[in-house]
């Protein structure tokens, strides 16, 4: 018999929840730097190393660039490390994201998702954390402060795992996530040491030193990049085992690459990721009310994109359509140019909508009168919700 | 005691590398080596040191050597003391090995903030005054009047006065370093090597094919830089400046080669004309007095 423990439940805004993760990983070197909306975040991890919590140290760094640099040198060394950005924060840091994703060291960093300027917008959207999608790091999105909070730790988890070995983003969208307070359950301090052991990566060895990064000659370096790229490929089914330990520890939630919300018989679905998930599952409740048969597929996991997924479950709809919260200039939405490219070959039409740019209010409303567009075939390719 | 000894690995940089013949790179970091010993990590950006350094084949370094993005070495190195601290390893020296145009251009802010915060880490910077690597551009520290690819004239501005902005950091340890000088250079590490918190040596090192000399007169321009002022060694130590070696004689500006000598063997420096000079000449000698209004006090 399955035992349901009584879960603690705290309320938490995002933030606040993604630091209380992070305590109960014991990260060793953080770097932190600031930038809304994720700045709470690190004061309160400050707070908790201050209160001698979190036994860690904490660079107080100068710059982003600095903040990925200094914690992929602590994570080479063996450390385990923490940082997190948004917005020019995350732009800032580019050059070291591709740094740590090309050396494949495990390190986690949150991105409280932000417009990019300019004009200047401290509001939400998915332009910075999608502009990473190439860096060789696995992104995850969470749509609620409990996966925000949940997502943390598998995050290490995930990073660490030796079949693996990646830096892990975890992105949670500015303000309607961070700053939202929500009651979440929390996993038992001995629980997380359970789930994630102490780390067991270190590349510098004084008795047998090597060189970390050099030079690598053509036939070399593309040898390193299709690695990676398995290394990619093997974590998909590396997530889903442990994001199922992580429920069975838990005993509360269906983790998984994607989350399938009534789309089992659905002709019509959605497809979303981050905190505008929710705003979608209300849409599909309406319009399943008013008979049209909608579903939805959240993204959780977006690198490694889980293509086989999608198509499994969405190659036999009759309209899909994608929100994204972010546009590639020229090409449509970003994450319906992936998912178009996952339902390749198969006959389902695939509608980009692209809303909610610069935090741009979006409601269950604009979810339910797209599809109904769509259903009486008024739907063009691409439209902006202006 | 026991009569078999296990042979110890030697803590030197290992020969055949991919340095231009007379580069001075190849022995700076042999005497550094040699000093620091084993437990160190060497962290180098983006620059000549990253081709010597060799490739994922092998390295000649006979320490962990970690490769940054060219602005990043000090943020790195500032990541793995912390961590190599957490884990207990209190001995290791983190050191930093940049060209100038890492330590003072696009690296400066990660620099100026590692200092700031007084990191333990230590910091070579080995001075070619110029972009060498992406072939000879202009950078901050190159000297005025110098020929490169980017200033063709000859370049119009002063060098940044990169060890006098680290000591205003008031970090424990700043010193300045010729070749031509080794048991200088060496003993400035030792010192460093046993101090805690960020320790700073500036070494000018006389690049043959940047410079455009005769690839056996490096150590000679080295000398000359020196005995003609250009480049005076010191070091200052918790605020406390001190001139060292031959350049405490050049206090007396009789003792100080004329600055043309160092100029002439140099192709860099051949369209320069009298005026020019004696403008170089007239600022190395404004230098010396405010370095004699630092000793005396
Ligand atoms: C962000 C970035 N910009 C430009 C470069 C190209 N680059 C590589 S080395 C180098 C110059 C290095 O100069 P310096 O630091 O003086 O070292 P040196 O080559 O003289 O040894 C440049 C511009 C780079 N690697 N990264
Ligand atoms: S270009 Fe100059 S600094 Fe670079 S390897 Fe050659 S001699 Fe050395």
């Amino acid at each position: 018999m399955v035992q349901v423990l009584k879960r603690k439940s705290l309320a938490l805004v995002g933030n606040h929840a993604v630091a209380y993760a992070v305590k109960q990983a014991k990260p060793q070197v953080l770097a932190v730097f600031p930038i809304t909306p994720q700045t709470t975040m690190l004061e309160k991890l400050a707070e908790y190393i201050q209160k001698g919590e979190l036994k860690a140290e904490m660079i107080k760094i100068e710059s982003e660039h600095s903040a990925m640099a200094s914690i992929y040198g602590a994570a080479l060394a063996g450390a385990r490390v923490f940082t997190a950005t948004a917005s020019q924060g995350l732009l800032y840091m580019g050059e070291m994201i591709y740094w740590a994703g090309g050396q494949r060291v495990p390190i986690v960093a949150a991105v409280a998702t932000r417009a990019i300027a300019e004009p200047w917008s401290i509001w939400d959207d998915h332009q910075d954390f999608l502009s990473k999608r190439d860096a060789i790091w696995i992104q995850m999105m969470a749509e609620n402060v409990q996966e925000a909070y949940d997502l943390t730790i598998q995050a290490f988890r995930i990073s660490e795992d030796e079949r693996v070995i990646l830096p892990v983003m975890m992105g949670f969208d500015g303000f309607i996530l961070t700053h939202t307070m929500e009651r979440v359950e929390v996993l038992e301090d001995y629980e997380v040491d359970s789930f994630l052991p102490p780390r067991q990566f270190n590349l510098i060895d004084f008795s047998d030193p090597i060189g970390i990064g050099p030079i690598a000659q053509p036939d070399e370096y593309m040898r390193i990049r299709y690695e990676a790229m398995k290394s990619m490929e093997r974590a998909k089914s590396v997530i889903e085992e442990i994001m199922r330990e992580y429920e069975r520890i838990s005993g509360k939630k269906q983790y998984g690459l994607v989350e399938c919300y009534r789309c089992e018989n659905a002709k019509y679905a959605f497809v979303t990721m981050g905190a505008w998930s929710g705003d979608a599952k209300v849409a599909v409740d309406r319009l399943r009310d008013q008979g049209i048969e909608a579903g939805l597929l959240k993204v959780r996991v977006f690198r490694p994109f889980p293509k086989e997924k999608i198509a499994e479950y969405l190659n036999s709809m009759k309209g899909v359509i994608v929100f994204d919260r972010a546009a590639s200039f020229g090409s449509g939405g970003i994450l319906a140019t992936e998912v178009k490219s996952a339902l390749y070959g198969s006959q389902t039409p695939v509608y980009s909508v692209i809303a909610g740019l610069g935090g741009k209010d979006v409601r269950p409303l604009h979810f339910q009168k797209v599809m109904e567009d769509l259903v009486n075939g008024k739907l063009e390719e691409e439209r902006w919700i202006l | 005691m026991s009569l078999i000894t296990q042979p110890k690995r030697i803590p030197k940089f290992f020969r055949g590398n991919a340095a231009c013949p007379g580069c001075p790179i190849p022995r700076e970091l042999d005497i550094l080596l040699e000093e620091l010993g084993e437990k160190t990590v060497l962290v180098v950006p983006a620059s000549c040191s990253t081709v010597i350094l060799g490739d994922t084949s092998g390295m000649p370094a006979t320490v962990p050597v970690v490769h940054s993005a060219f602005a990043a070495p000090a943020a790195i190195a500032s990541g793995i003391v912390r961590a190599l601290r957490m884990r207990g390893e209190k001995d290791a020296i983190v050191t930093v090995w940049a060209g100038d145009g890492s330590t003072g251009d696009i690296g400066f802010a990660a620099l100026s903030g590692a200092a700031e915060r007084n990191e333990d880490i230590f910091y070579v910077c080995y001075d070619n005054e110029a972009y060498m690597n992406t072939g000879i551009q202009r950078s901050s520290l190159t000297p005025k009047g110098a020929w490169t690819t980017t200033t063709p004239e000859g370049k119009r501005e002063f060098k940044k006065p990169l060890p006098f902005i680290m000591a205003e950091h008031k970090i424990p340890y700043v010193a300045t370093a010729s070749i031509a000088y080794p048991f200088d250079y060496q003993a400035k590490v030792k010192k460093a090597k046993q101090i805690h918190g960020f320790r700073y040596i500036h070494l000018l090192s006389p690049c043959p094919p940047g410079w455009r000399f005769d690839s056996s007169l490096t150590v000679e321009i080295a000398k000359l830089a020196v005995e003609t002022g250009v480049w005076p060694l010191f070091e200052i130590e918790n605020g406390e400046f001190r001139l060292t070696s031959v350049s405490k004689t050049l206090i007396d500006k009789n003792n100080r080669k004329p600055v043309i000598e160092y100029l002439k063997l140099q192709g860099r420096f051949s369209k320069l004309t009298e005026e020019e000079i004696k403008e170089i000449q007239e600022s190395i000698d404004e230098m010396w007095e405010e370095i004699k209004a630092m000793v005396k006090k």
